[in-house]
């Protein structure tokens, strides 16, 4: 039975996102997708979803959400203090929702980023393969009060036999940044490459689903590069000394020199840091 | 061994080939070759194959297993030194109204470059602009070809919003802003056609060393096309390009 969650209260910043667009780059649009893809995965795995199912990604103030259909839902990534009607409810578990109960969030206690997961995944449109929400793109670009998000009802019967499984939840609190040298790496003096690779840095206040900008800067004379790729993950020092780490919904050009390039599981390390929280990079061979 | 291309590794799922730094048809056309040749190399569910001026990206799904043996794959690939010339290349022809209404910087085009406004038009109209590759925003082609006469630098400072459609110049380039964005350019008219669908599999019919004309079009004859576009009757014009 088709249902539709009623969006009570939007929360700061929630939107609809999966693995997101890939083979549409050679079209200018960007790769989108969870920012940590690691619980994207966690989430639908506990639910026994497709990996990739769509999920709502909230950041910090969660979302007022009221449910007029039973169905199992799972939270996975940030502890958002998640509580369905007026009971908490734990990460990483099978939870069991009935037609009216209503899911809210509180204060957040640890990461940045959570991951609702639904029974069957949510099943809002579907643009150029993938369900991620991005402005122009999709229709809508972060979640407001009053919108509808479809979901597949099913029966709410939770088998015991996930409960017991164990995550890793460590990544949360890391800070070790594991990178690879950028094309424009070598083109550093040896001074920065140090400065880079030996300070911390701290997350400044310009950080969103397209890019994380870092509060030091990098006093540099790197010429700026020919227009070329970018992923996100890619590290960009400015003309003016900034470092920005570039994200899921990243531009797929750009022309700032790239000194570095996240691994793969530092991208969902960094999405789940807050402003002021500080980070050091580790080049990996 | 040669300098270029340089291949390398970006991060653990992105090759990165280079070739040298510089924005030339003869280079676009040896990457848009060797591209066709990645395509044909992997299979195509695997990758993604992107190019910029003088890079090629080669995203995969899935972490490589295996970089050095990648790399050595594709230097035996790059060094196949005979290069064919481009086949299937269209020639696209874009309407821009360069009315006052959308070409906002048309007086101060104008004033630096010493030239009036149907000169400019003129300048802009002339060439046929070749597409190197689509990026910053879904749909924005980035066109090489641009009178020097024409060439000026970005606004001090960027305008918050430019019009979906709006044509512009910044330095030696020229473009359509695909959707209603941020901007520095200098916007001297508006395209009112939409050549980037998002419903549409592919959704820009455009691609890298395709050609582009504008002509100039009345601010009647604008607002006929757009009404046509908004239908979906209107129909691009476009024919086989012979280099």
């Amino acid at each position: 039975m088709k249902a539709e969650i009623e969006v009570l209260h939007p929360g700061l910043f929630s939107s609809i996102q999966d693995f997101g667009r890939r083979g549409f780059q050679k079209y200018g649009v960007p790769f989108s997708g969870a920012m940590d893809r690691m619980a994207l995965k966690t989430a639908n795995l506990i639910l026994r979803n497709h990996a990739d199912a769509a999920v709502l990604e909230i950041t910090q103030m969660g979302p007022k959400l009221k449910f007029p259909a039973p169905t199992k839902i799972a939270i996975s990534g940030a502890y958002l203090s998640a509580k369905l009607n007026d009971s908490e409810i734990e990460n990483n578990e099978v939870i069991k929702v009935e037609s009216g109960d209503v899911l809210s969030f509180g204060r957040p206690v640890k990461g940045s980023r959570a991951y609702l997961a639904i029974a069957g995944g949510f099943q809002t449109e579907k643009i150029l393969e993938s369900r991620s929400w991005y402005e122009g793109i999709t229709e809508f670009q972060k979640l407001e009060k009053g919108h509808r998000l479809p979901y597949s009802s099913v029966s709410a019967e939770v088998k015991e036999t996930y409960a017991s499984v164990k995550f890793d939840n460590s990544y949360l609190e890391t800070s070790e940044i594991k990178v690879f040298p950028g094309p424009e790496f070598e083109k550093l003096p040896q001074e920065l490459k140090t400065t880079l690779l030996k300070n911390n840095f701290s997350i400044s206040k310009n950080n969103n689903r397209m890019a994380v900008q870092l509060g030091e800067k990098l006093e540099n004379e790197l010429e700026p590069i020919i227009t070329g790729p970018v992923l996100p993950g890619t590290v960009q020092l400015t003309p003016g000394g900034n470092l920005i780490v570039l994200m899921r919904d990243c531009q797929t050009t750009g022309g700032y020199p790239r000194v570095l390039q996240l691994s793969e599981h530092s991208l969902n390390i960094l999405a789940q840091k807050k402003t002021g929280e500080e980070v050091h990079f580790k080049l990996g061979s | 061994m040669a300098e270029f291309p340089k291949i390398s590794a970006m991060g653990e799922r992105a090759i990165l080939v280079q070739f040298e730094p510089v924005i030339d048809e003869n280079l676009l056309e040896k990457l848009l070759f060797y591209k066709n040749k990645l395509e044909e190399f992997y299979d195509e569910v695997k990758v993604e194959v992107t190019n910029t001026y003088n890079s090629l990206l080669i995203s995969y799904m899935f972490t490589i297993e295996d970089v050095y043996g990648e790399v050595s794959a594709l230097k035996r690939l790059f060094s196949e030194a005979k290069i064919t010339k481009l086949s299937n290349r269209q020639i696209f022809h874009l309407p821009v109204c360069y009315d006052e209404e959308f070409g906002w910087d048309l007086e101060e085009i104008s004033s630096q470059k010493k030239l009036s406004k149907i000169q400019i038009i003129e300048l802009h109209t002339a060439p046929v602009y070749t597409v190197y590759f689509i990026g910053f925003l879904p749909g924005f082609l980035y066109l090489g070809g641009l009178d020097k006469k024409l060439q000026i630098s970005r606004k001090k400072e960027p305008r918050l919003k430019i019009e979906k459609g709006a044509v512009g110049i910044g330095e030696n380039q020229t473009g359509i802003y695909p959707k209603s964005s941020p901007g520095g350019w200098q916007i001297l008219g508006n395209c009112p056609v939409n050549f980037f669908d998002k419903n549409l599999n592919p959704p820009c019919e455009i691609s890298p060393g395709d050609k582009v004309k504008f002509y100039s079009v009345s601010k009647v004859e604008f607002v006929e096309i757009s009404q046509q576009v908004s239908e979906g009757k209107f129909q691009l014009k476009k024919e086989n390009y012979e280099g």
